[in-house]
């Protein structure tokens, strides 16, 4: 009773988040909305057994990419009424895009309906004798290895091209070496120089 | 009826009434740290401290909180007022929620999970959102350029705390905090502990751990030179009052968390009778006291890093090498099956 109870707590207001982040006007407040959502969603995992999971999508999502998406829609200085403009002229598109997704969710639901056999002896290793990081472990590590380590490569290509693409080098600015400061010594650093009376420097 | 209670209710006013106990006891400890803070600052600097409420000024913590409840709390005209509001709600209660899975002592955590390290990950890198959420919509430059710059702080000294806890989880086998202490039970004491093999690890994590909770030296978002006061600078009474208890919250949080990780938590440091006698939890409370002094320490007496300073060690120094160590640490566990 106690999970069903917090099964519809996290659903509704997964749903219900997800409905405003495109409903509300302010974008920050939609990330913020999508953040909600995001948060809900990992306690739905929690609820199916998949801890590690829930635990990887607010890490990963909700620590990290969500602070960027928030960085860049603070920093942005929208206007609202030039978006809502173009609604109209975007309504088309947007609508085949969620067309396609219901159809797939459709054909999803409707197999594990009609045909619930297919389902039933996914790999998964016995819950109870097995903790969730170990089985993911175990299968990530073996028999995906390969398409796990190409898709860590494709991602560190990734980011690399982000890199290059991003990094320039300025010529004309003083930076700090750390090396160079702490590898001075006295001499470089200081000179003791005897100043006769009414004389001074030269 | 019977049914409904024994599945229903007992769970539930199980699990309120420890969390309720945790709670009240953690903002108690909470009060008397505030003030082992000041008065450790004060007696490096030579002052007394706080010492006019109570014997020692031991009530000092509950005469501010008392200050604070009766202030007006005001709210900035330009600010976006839930948010406003909603910012130091959230960083005072995640804080504390995260406090949730920490073994205190054997069996004593409210919630005993797998991932309870993953949950302290989780719950610290949403503690971000309470500085950014504060700085903008406070609507002040001086708080939003705050925000920005603790908020890339925090996320940039997450790595390399993470990859730090991955080379203890290495060695440990295990995600549960429990197991993890009782990893580090191998008759040793305190040499059995993870911060001797792993002692650069350790160091790195301490150091992270003052830069991820805004400590100084790395107390960049309050440079009260440059940005007036940080992120808060717009908040007064009892808001202002979260996000400090919440900033102490979390620092005790990470304290405990290197308890587990490298200071074996509840476990005596000798194996011998007049320290086996003394109970886990105030060997736990000890140690995090112990490492809370460390971080009190740096506070006066280190002055504070440039930003760029900051990132460098970040990025350049500790990443390199926290990802380095989790190469190597789980290379010997492979090749020589070193049970550390």
């Amino acid at each position: 009773m106690l999970p069903a109870l917090f099964f519809y707590l996290f659903a509704i207001m997964c749903v219900g988040a997800a409905f405003m982040v495109i409903a509300t006007k302010n974008p920050v407040h939609a990330v913020l909305f999508l953040i909600l959502a995001f948060f809900n969603a990992a306690g739905l995992f929690v609820l199916l057994g998949a801890e590690f999971l829930a635990m990887i999508l607010i890490v990963v999502y909700v620590g990290a990419v969500m602070v960027l998406f928030l960085f860049v829609v603070m920093m942005l200085d929208v206007d609202f009424a030039e978006l809502r403009a173009g609604f109209l002229k975007y309504l088309p598109v947007g609508a085949i895009v969620g067309l396609l997704l219901l159809v797939e969710l459709v054909f999803v639901v409707g197999a594990w309906v009609t045909a619930p056999l297919l389902f039933s002896d996914a790999p998964t290793p016995n819950m109870s004798t097995v903790s969730n990081t170990q089985a993911l472990g175990e299968i990530l590590y073996t028999r995906y290895v390969y398409l796990f380590e190409s898709a860590a490569l494709i991602l560190l290509v990734a980011m690399i091209g982000t890199i290059v693409l991003t990094l320039h080098h300025k010529r004309d600015v003083r930076r700090q070496s750390i090396a160079a400061q702490v590898g001075r010594t006295r001499e470089e650093g200081v000179e003791v120089v005897k100043v006769e009376t009414g004389k001074g420097l030269k | 009826m019977a049914e409904f209670w024994t599945h229903f209710g007992l769970p539930t006013f199980l699990i309120v009434a420890q969390s309720v106990v945790m709670i009240v006891v953690l903002l108690i400890v909470i009060a008397f740290t505030l003030l082992a803070d000041r008065k450790i600052w004060a007696a490096v600097q030579m002052r007394r401290g706080p010492n006019v409420v109570g014997p020692f000024g031991l009530w000092q913590s509950f005469a501010d909180l008392i200050k604070f409840m009766l202030k007006e709390a005001i709210i900035p005209a330009g600010a976006n007022k839930g948010l406003f509001l909603l910012a130091p709600i959230l960083t005072a209660g995640l804080a504390i929620s995260a406090w949730a899975v920490m073994p205190v002592t054997k069996g004593w955590a409210v919630a005993n999970i797998n991932v309870g390290v993953l949950y302290i990950f989780a719950i610290s890198s949403l503690q971000v959102y309470g500085v950014i959420i504060a700085g903008w919509a406070s609507n002040s430059k001086y708080a939003f350029l705050a925000a920005l710059r603790s908020a890339a702080q925090m996320v940039s000294y997450e790595v390399s705390i993470g990859f730090v806890i991955i080379t203890a989880l290495l060695c440990a086998g295990s995600l549960n905090l429990t197991d993890i202490v009782e990893a580090q039970n191998r008759g040793l004491g305190m040499f059995g502990w993870y911060w001797l093999p792993l002692f650069p690890m350790f160091v790195i994590y301490f150091i992270s751990m003052l830069a991820e909770t805004n400590r100084p030296p790395f107390d960049l978002l309050e440079a009260e030179s440059e940005l007036v006061a940080g992120y808060m600078v717009e908040y007064s009474s009892a808001p202002y009052m979260l996000f400090m208890l919440g900033e102490y919250v979390s620092i005790l949080l990470l304290c405990g968390l290197g308890t587990v990780l490298f200071l074996g938590g509840w476990l005596p440091p000798f194996e011998v009778a007049p320290f086996t006698w003394i109970p886990g939890m105030l060997w736990f409370v000890l140690k995090v006291g112990f490492l809370f002094f460390l971080v009190s320490m740096v506070k006066a007496m280190v002055p504070r890093y440039r930003y760029d300073q900051l990132m460098r060690l970040g990025w350049k120094v500790f990443l390199p090498l926290s990802l380095a160590a989790v190469v190597v640490v789980a290379a010997v566990l492979r090749l020589w099956q070193y049970g550390f």
